[in-house]
């Protein structure tokens, strides 16, 4: 695949951040992702931010699916 | 929300379940392209609980399976020259070549070094300034930008001993390839997520206008692959084929620009070797002149030797698609993840490593 | 370069007697190697258990523990693992000169501790050293006989169609530790490996029910390989469902960073236990009262069908076999 997996992003140092991967810690490179900023969540792969995560996008895609969820179970 | 543990929530997966159950009627085929796919499908057991009119079938999405034998050798000679240290990721340690692995030559007193990231084999080159530190260079979109920002790394920081051994692949013209061949017949495709976070979505575009293949970009936690196969069946019902995403999170339409931008000003497209699949035009990446100094195959002179096949393998049909691991003589016998005779095997995300590990007949 | 050990030291010479009676016998003060004869001396009655094993862990230091805590836990462990009480180990260290005398020292006391806390005795050992670059800065053998008391059978062959399997708590903390602190992997946390003597536990869980029928410590390899171990000595499926395994979110992190599954991340402080399900409630009970069985769980149960699999149930209430470990656990990128 390309294991990437979300990393939340505290200290920016120039292109390097300190990213934390639920309560390991490890600095990553902003080379691909110059935007991201203190407190996005990033998809890391080889110590690269490749992306910033929509936080929005993965909230509407979450209720997307508790309505197919909701359906399924009307429906039986 | 943290990213990982909402995507795989039981119940959001048993409401998707059953709308595929209760929606899909036309038996069809879909291909997951990536490897990693292949991994979350077995490690849930996401085949078990499709209906029967679902198959699935593996495609060429490991960039460990796909390196070809030819390219491996080139890796270990260069690991055979003194003061050559090769860095690599962890994947490509066991991969056998045509005479031994990098593991094995390691064990002969080859410098070689397993590395998480280029940032770290960086650093190997800035400590080490007497050597020369190859990189191998392996991957797909994902991964070429990183190894891009590693040689501009180099060149800002003024590192000279860092090199890369380019064997990066791309994906939508093996797909062409695989669909020209006309072997696989596809209802639908499960494209590859974080290949797509760097390329976007449009890459995908010509398969569904021009073979008429419903095609969704799917992540890699088990509600992703559920979300995709839902969609793609929405697709076959409607007869329709179009391009979607069921990875908003990560994947947009245009994919990251920036990184395409450093991928385009580092490397230009060339053609490349596929192990079982062949020559592929413009599916490789080779760097531009402006950077050929950092490039280990114009440095280096190193001569591989011949190339051989392992007898009786048939990973190559297994990458296109056209067979199963079930279908092949060694599987399980002569070869299986401890002494694995084809790529297949070694690669955890190859296709047949999945099925045996997991289980894939169970 | 005083404080660096050098060939000398294991020449059996003065530097040699210098270095054994200063530091190792005045740590591990006892009789029986006080004598500093040729072998330890004892008398004895009743079933033995007896096991040896050798550590080249890397870094010798990690968080939570070091060579010398880890080489007595894990002789200790394989011991108790037996059901037997650990009673005696020998301990000898292979030293790559040069390595840092405070170093030795500080490893020889975490050794003494560890005796200590498990209720060992060392009594008798061996040092040598080797030129550098021969060894990677210590390894370190110990071997241990302990005592097996009147109605214990615990074998990996024991386990019974019907039986319940408990896990004592987290998986993989061990292996994500030690990983943590690997040239090239570097990340942080505050993770410490679980690096402990089970005896304590195994002791309380006899105490419960002497009925156990198999235990075992899930190392190198993990709680896979284990389990997998066992259902082939006993010929039996074992069916565990993902859900009941614990695992710290740290372990799940780096985990998913370097593409592992936590099922083959090496434990040192971490059981598994396979028991009659009438003796299942007050075995976990007595877990859950002793320190390094806190977090007990029953994680699945042996099956008579499809002997020596390892199925498991994942969240999406699908199966699928679960293996043993194939070659070294390697960070991926795909």
């Amino acid at each position: 695949m390309c294991l990437a997996i979300p990393a939340l992003i505290r200290f920016i140092e120039d292109k390097e951040a300190e990213a934390e991967i639920g309560g390991i810690t490890r600095r990553i490179s902003l080379w691909l992702t110059p935007e991201a900023k203190v407190g996005d969540y990033v998809l890391l792969h080889t110590g690269y931010a490749i992306d910033i995560l929509g936080q929005e996008e993965a909230e509407e895609t979450l209720s997307l699916l508790e309505e197919i969820a909701r359906l399924a179970e009307e429906k039986g | 929300m943290k990213f990982i543990s909402e995507f795989r929530r039981p119940e959001l997966a048993e409401g998707l379940i059953s709308q595929i159950h209760r929606e899909s009627k036309t038996p069809v085929r879909f291909m997951e392209f990536c490897g990693g796919h292949t991994v979350t499908i077995f490690r849930y057991g996401i085949r078990q609980v499709l209906p029967p009119t679902i198959d699935m079938v593996s495609g060429p999405g490991c960039p460990i399976c796909v390196t070809a034998n030819v390219d491996l050798d080139k890796a270990i000679a260069l690991s055979q020259i003194s003061d050559v240290i090769v860095a690599t990721f962890g994947d490509m340690l066991k991969v056998p070549g045509s005479r031994s692995s990098l593991q094995e030559v390691k064990a002969d007193g080859a410098d070689v070094h397993m590395v998480y990231s280029t940032m770290d084999a960086l650093r190997i080159a800035e400590d080490n300034p007497a050597k020369s530190v190859v990189f191998l260079g392996i991957g797909f979109e994902t991964t070429a930008p990183t190894i891009a920002a590693s040689i501009l790394q180099a060149g800002e920081k003024g590192i000279r001993n860092y090199y890369v051994l380019s064997l990066h692949k791309l994906c939508p013209p093996v797909l062409r390839a695989i669909l020209d061949s006309g072997e696989v017949k596809l209802h639908g495709l499960i494209c590859p997520g974080h290949v797509s976070t760097i390329i976007g979505s449009h890459p995908w575009e010509f398969i569904a206008r021009d073979y008429g293949i419903p095609c969704v970009v799917s992540g890699f936690e088990p509600l992703d692959i559920l979300q995709c196969v839902d969609m793609l069946v929405a697709q076959v019902e409607n007869n329709e084929s179009r391009v979607e995403i069921a990875y908003r999170r990560g994947v947009r339409p245009e994919g990251n620009q920036q990184a395409l931008k450093l991928m385009e000003r580092v490397f230009e497209p060339c053609s490349a070797e596929w192990r079982g699949i062949g020559e592929v035009p413009d599916s490789g990446l080779r760097l531009r002149k402006e950077y050929q100094h950092f490039d280990a195959e114009l440095a280096f002179d190193i001569e591989p030797g011949p190339t051989y096949e392992p007898v009786g393998c048939i990973c190559g049909d297994i990458l296109r698609g056209v067979k199963t691991p079930a279908d092949c003589q060694l599987f399980g016998k002569a070869c299986t993840p401890e002494h694995p005779v084809g790529p297949c095997m070694v690669s955890s995300e190859g296709s047949c490593s999945a099925y045996y590990l997991y289980g894939g007949g169970f | 370069m005083k404080d660096k050990i050098l060939l000398a030291h294991g020449s059996g010479g003065k530097l040699a007697h210098e270095l054994v009676e200063r530091s190792f016998v005045k740590a591990f003060d006892n009789p029986l190697l006080a004598k500093l004869d040729d072998s330890a001396v004892f008398d004895f009655s009743g079933r033995l258990a007896f096991t040896t094993d050798s550590y080249v862990v890397s870094p010798i230091f990690f968080p939570g523990g070091d060579i010398g805590k880890l080489a007595v836990c894990g002789t200790v462990n394989d011991l108790a693992m037996s059901g037997a009480k650990p009673l005696y180990l020998s301990l000898s260290f292979i030293i790559e000169e040069g390595l840092p005398q405070s170093e030795l020292s500080e490893i020889v006391v975490s050794v003494q501790k560890a005796a200590q806390e498990a209720g060992v005795e060392i009594v008798t050992g061996d040092t040598k050293v080797v030129h550098r670059g021969s060894a990677d800065k210590l390894f370190v053998n110990t071997a241990g006989v302990g005592m097996i008391s009147e109605g214990v059978d615990i074998s990996g062959g024991n386990a019974r169609p019907g039986d319940k399997v408990l896990l004592s708590g987290t998986i993989g903390d061990h292996g994500i530790a030690v990983l943590s602190q690997r040239e090239g992997l570097s990340f942080s946390t505050q993770l410490e490996s679980d690096c402990a003597p089970l005896w304590s536990l195994v002791a309380e869980m006899l105490s419960a029910s002497p009925n156990i029928h198999c235990l075992r410590d899930p190392t190198r390899g993990g709680l896979a390989t284990s389990l997998n171990e066992l259902a082939k000595r006993s010929k039996v499926s074992i069916r565990i469902e993902e859900e009941k395994i614990p695992v710290r979110e740290e372990v799940l992190a780096a985990c998913e960073m370097l593409g592992f599954d936590p099922l083959y991340v090496a434990n040192e402080g971490k059981l598994v236990a396979i028991v009659p399900d009438e003796d299942v409630d007050k075995i976990l009970k007595a877990m859950r009262e002793n320190r390094d069985g806190k977090d007990a769980v029953i994680i699945g149960e042996v099956r008579a069908e499809h002997p020596g699999r390892v199925v498991m149930k994942t969240c999406l209430g699908a199966s699928r076999i679960v293996d043993m470990l194939a070659g070294d656990l390697l960070p991926r990128i795909c």
